[in-house]
């Protein structure tokens, strides 16, 4: 017995959970249970921690045609097509082993796609780093930017957009988050739950191995800390070109019919979706460990079940389509077993040739985990560091030219330029062209937008109204390029539940989360959650990463960020309310604290829909959301991208009670800086700034005013490649 | 347009043949029979994982072989990104592609000066021709041949594409971004046409490299 208490603690499971277990089994688990157990019941697995709050979490939406519990969320965009999409983190792979944790985090979420029969046609990614002065910081973002690009090139989806934030609470727990995008036709799709008694089990794609065991699972249930070199074998070792002959694969066989059921191998490999599927469909399975095909010959029954061999596949068969679904495979050069076949039991046994080595109530497995409530305390400060970058007195020109340079808001074109933004022909906006990402559709005859973004010093400022911020960012940055919303997906990236801090700044976030999503009537069709994000300096800033999908009707009425022409107006739109809490100016300064102003929604929600139907109209040149470093560095943008200057006046936000700072570089949603023709933006209710032409930016701003030659500008905000070099 | 597994770019060129006015097919890479075939084109993508070097193993495929006897024939070829690296392992065009200098992935779009057959490109690296708006985006790009080679390329009229002056992105000799063979009918580039045939997209200048392909071009 002592042995066994030893053994389930090292595993991650409490006393309390091994009692349970117990209970439920009605005597002690063998190794192979213990093991399953250990990782279904994972935080990973089981959002012991969080399944509670996303209770929360609006999910019903008219175009929803897939919601959370599938492999990924799905909405109608009309035509008879669906869109697919989903975000998954990667986050403790890749503080280990950057490349390989990036690059099977993208596989990871390209399988969850096309299992629902959705062809994957863009990445995106949200990233995190430390600072960039830190050699680890430099050394994680570059492999984890090789490693998406590595894959994702590979595997010919585009990567066609993302954002890269660097703050001092990721230098040792940074984040990767991937986002897949599919096209499925709606009649194609197929879901994960396992149905059929007598139907075979069929195991396809790349052979099973000891990489990764308890990968995934237990690197993303427990704090990052010494001795984490130890844990590399446990980091997955991705191959694309084996994922791309199982996606092409996959996607022949659901063409054709020929799969009841199709499931991703994710975190816990085979115990997972073998129980996920068997779970779903109310049904038993029977897997045979001695017919998996093996990497290595000696491996144990319970490394078999748990192990994370990337680029695999289950499927659910009707016994006589067996032969036809092994014959596509061999076309495909890809593997394919029959390992199991699916009962009425609804157990999980896992046989070894004849001997029964585990066996399990599906129920118990999958759904019997306890849920935790989380004790949530607010803190009674700001517990993060403030290191001040910039010298108090510097003028307005050097804090603009120290914001456009700074990394999180300079051109990331030395991270896009690594990915292949452009295969499949689809995409209308490249990276840093336009605030969302644009695919055309021409099968549906229309387009889809995509926005993905997580501000977690604002979020970490307050957790509420940040996560707000961070969804209304997506919205006005799909309403920037005509879009209107169809549905959201999200990743929360956050530190130990356990804490009460970290509680308080979940339970906030999802609320937030809640209530944006209400208030825009965008249903949350997906979502994926990754705690335990702590180094040993403590956790990083709650980071909840929202992605949003769009639908536009033209895509050649498509705004980019650059002003129009020279003389153009240049106006501001929206409850733009700017402050410098929580800003990357306050950031600079070593000013942070908490707070945040709280943003009026429906304002917001408004004035998207004067934008997306301006857009949609072709009545400005150019729309981008006011963001990061206030309307300076959006207005700098939107001159660097078109090559003209401009001249603008912010005394409309000194009328609203701006000071010169706040209105220059305070941050907040709600804003939209448009140029264009001056009356037609004065129809649209937007305010007149000022208007595009010469060489310099011009910013009136009282005593703040500034000027800076474009060129100057433009060599600031492109000054990443240079850090990097 | 063959295909082999690891193909990305096949579909896109399937389209940009038809745009060009040509009829197209994917061919499998285990078919052997091209007859009825008039051009080949080679796509890009990462041909069998490009494991040991890019395009090294796709050349020993079956269809490779009937496209040699295709290119042997005098019937044109068009290899892309991958397609060129596997025509020159295949020892259908001349030189060989290395990893970029930088050594990282390139997605870019940039200019090309095009020499169509029969002009021998001008030494001073065509200032005056036609400049094409195409993306490229590649790893392994840098094209690389012995100095004789390259001399003797430039000299029969054998560089087909050149990148526009300070737009080399890999480090190529001689800017050097496309050859095609000495009888003219087999020509590889690393930048994708097939990706600039719809101005929604970027440019349409690559629909001409197409046309020339289908015949609807001289």
């Amino acid at each position: 017995m002592s042995a066994g208490v030893a053994k389930h603690r090292e595993l991650g499971l409490t006393d309390a959970e091994f009692a349970l277990i117990c209970e439920k089994l009605g005597r002690e688990p063998n190794d192979v249970e213990l093991a399953m157990f250990s990782l279904l019941w994972s935080e990973h697995c089981a959002y012991k921690h969080s399944r509670k709050l996303l209770r929360r979490l609006p999910t019903e939406g008219e175009r929803v045609l897939m919601g959370p519990g599938e492999n990924a969320g799905a909405v109608d965009v009309g035509g008879g097509f669906a869109v697919a999409f989903k975000v998954e983190s990667h986050n403790h792979p890749s503080a280990v082993e950057p490349f390989e944790g990036a690059a099977t985090g993208v596989g990871g979420i390209l399988r969850d796609v096309f299992a629902i029969g959705a062809r994957p046609i863009a990445i995106l990614d949200s990233l995190r780093f430390g600072e960039l002065d830190s050699a680890r910081s430099r050394h994680l973002l570059d492999g984890a930017v090789r490693g998406i690009g590595h894959y994702g090139n590979s595997i010919g989806v585009p990567t066609v957009g993302g954002e890269v934030y660097f703050e001092e609470p990721y230098e040792h727990n940074c984040l990767v988050n991937a986002m897949c995008i599919g096209l499925a036709r709606t009649s194609e799709m197929v879901r994960a739950a396992a149905a059929g008694v007598g139907n075979a089990v069929v195991l396809m794609g790349a052979s099973t191995g000891r990489d990764g065991i308890g990968g995934a699972s237990v690197l993303a249930s427990a704090e990052l800390g010494e001795g984490d070199e130890a844990k590399r074998p446990t980091v997955q070792i991705g191959d694309p070109f084996e994922e791309s002959k199982l996606l092409e694969c996959c996607l022949e066989l659901l063409g054709k019919g020929l799969l009841v059921s199709l499931q991703d191998l994710g975190a816990a490999g085979l115990t997972s979706s073998a129980g996920e599927m068997a779970s779903a469909g109310g049904v038993g399975i029977d897997l045979d460990v001695a017919r998996v095909p093996l990497r290595e010959a000696d491996m144990e029954p319970f490394e078999i079940m748990v192990s994370e061999s990337q680029e695999r596949m289950l499927a659910v068969v009707e016994p006589d389509r067996v032969e036809e679904v092994r014959a596509i495979c061999e076309k495909w050069q890809t593997g394919s077993a029959e390992i199991g076949v699916v009962t009425g039991s609804g157990q999980i046994r896992v046989l070894k040739d004849d001997a029964v080595v585990g066996e399990m109530p599906v129920e118990a497995l999958v759904d019997g985990c306890p849920l935790y409530d989380l004790a949530p305390a607010a803190p009674e400060g700001w517990i993060y560091g403030n290191r001040a970058m910039l010298d108090v007195g510097a003028s307005p020109e050097d804090e603009l030219l120290a914001l456009l340079a700074a990394p999180s808001i300079a051109s990331k074109r030395w991270v896009f330029e690594q990915y292949d933004a452009i295969v499949g022909s689809r995409t209308v906006r490249r990276p840093e062209s336009a605030d969302a990402a644009v695919l055309q559709l021409p099968e549906a005859e229309n387009a889809i937008a995509v926005s993905i973004d997580g501000n977690g010093r604002r979020v970490a400022c307050d957790p509420y109204a940040g996560t707000v911020e961070a969804v209304l960012e997506c919205a006005q940055n799909l309403a920037c390029v005509g879009a209107e919303p169809l549905g959201l997906t999200n990743c929360l990236n956050f530190g130990n539940p356990e804490k009460p801090t970290t509680a308080w700044q979940l339970d906030r976030a999802v609320s937030g989360l809640a209530d944006a999503c209400e208030a825009l009537a965008v249903p949350v069709v997906g979502g994926n959650v990754s705690l335990y994000n702590e180094g040993p300096d403590g956790p990083i800033y709650p980071t909840p990463v929202v992605a949003m999908v769009g639908e536009l009707p033209d895509p050649r009425q498509v705004a980019g960020i650059g002003f129009g022409a020279e003389g153009d107006a240049i106006a501001l739109l929206g409850p733009f309310a700017p402050a410098l809490a929580g800003s990357e100016l306050a950031k600079q300064r070593g000013e942070l604290a908490m707070g945040l102003p709280q943003p009026d929604v429906a304002a917001v929600a408004a004035a998207c829909a004067k934008v997306r139907e301006a857009v949609r109209a072709g009545l400005v040149s150019s729309a981008h959301d006011v963001s990061d470093g206030g309307l300076a560095c959006a207005v700098a943008e939107s001159a660097i991208a078109a090559g003209r200057g401009c001249r603008v006046d912010l005394q409309p936000l000194r009328d609203r009670g701006c000071s010169p700072e706040e209105a220059l570089f305070g941050e907040g949603g709600g804003g939209f800086l448009l140029s264009g023709d001056l009356a037609t933006l004065e129809s649209l209710g937007a305010v007149p700034l000022g208007e595009v032409g010469g060489t310099t930016i011009e910013l009136a701003a009282g005593d703040r005013s500034l000027v800076v030659g474009l060129a100057t500008a433009a060599g600031a905000w492109r000054s990443l490649a240079e850090l990097l070099a | 347009m063959l295909q082999f597994p690891g193909s990305c770019d096949e579909r896109d060129a399937l389209h940009a043949c038809s745009l060009a006015g040509g009829e197209a097919r994917l061919v499998w890479h285990e078919e052997r029979d091209l007859s009825g075939i008039d051009a080949v084109v080679v796509p890009g993508g990462f041909s069998y994982g490009d494991y040991l070097r890019a395009g090294a193993i796709a050349r020993f495929s079956p269809a490779m072989e009937a496209v040699a006897e295709h290119a042997a024939a005098g019937k044109p070829v068009l290899g892309i990104c991958n397609g060129f690296q596997v025509l020159c392992e295949a020892g259908l065009l001349p030189g060989a592609l290395l990893r970029n200098e930088g050594m990282r992935f390139v997605c870019r779009q940039l200019e090309l000066v095009e020499s169509p057959l029969g002009t021998s490109s001008p030494p001073e690296r065509g200032e005056c021709a036609e400049r094409l708006s195409i993306p490229a985006k590649h790893g392994e790009g840098r094209y690389w041949a012995p100095e004789e080679t390259l001399d003797a390329l430039e000299r029969s009229g054998q560089v087909a594409y050149r990148y526009a002056p300070g737009q080399n992105p890999n480090g190529s000799a001689r800017d050097i971004a496309g050859v095609r063979n000495e009888a003219g009918n087999v020509v590889g580039l690393m930048p994708h046409p097939e990706h600039a045939v719809d101005p929604l997209t970027g440019s349409t200048d690559g629909l001409r490299v197409f046309q020339r392909l289908a015949g609807v071009l001289a």
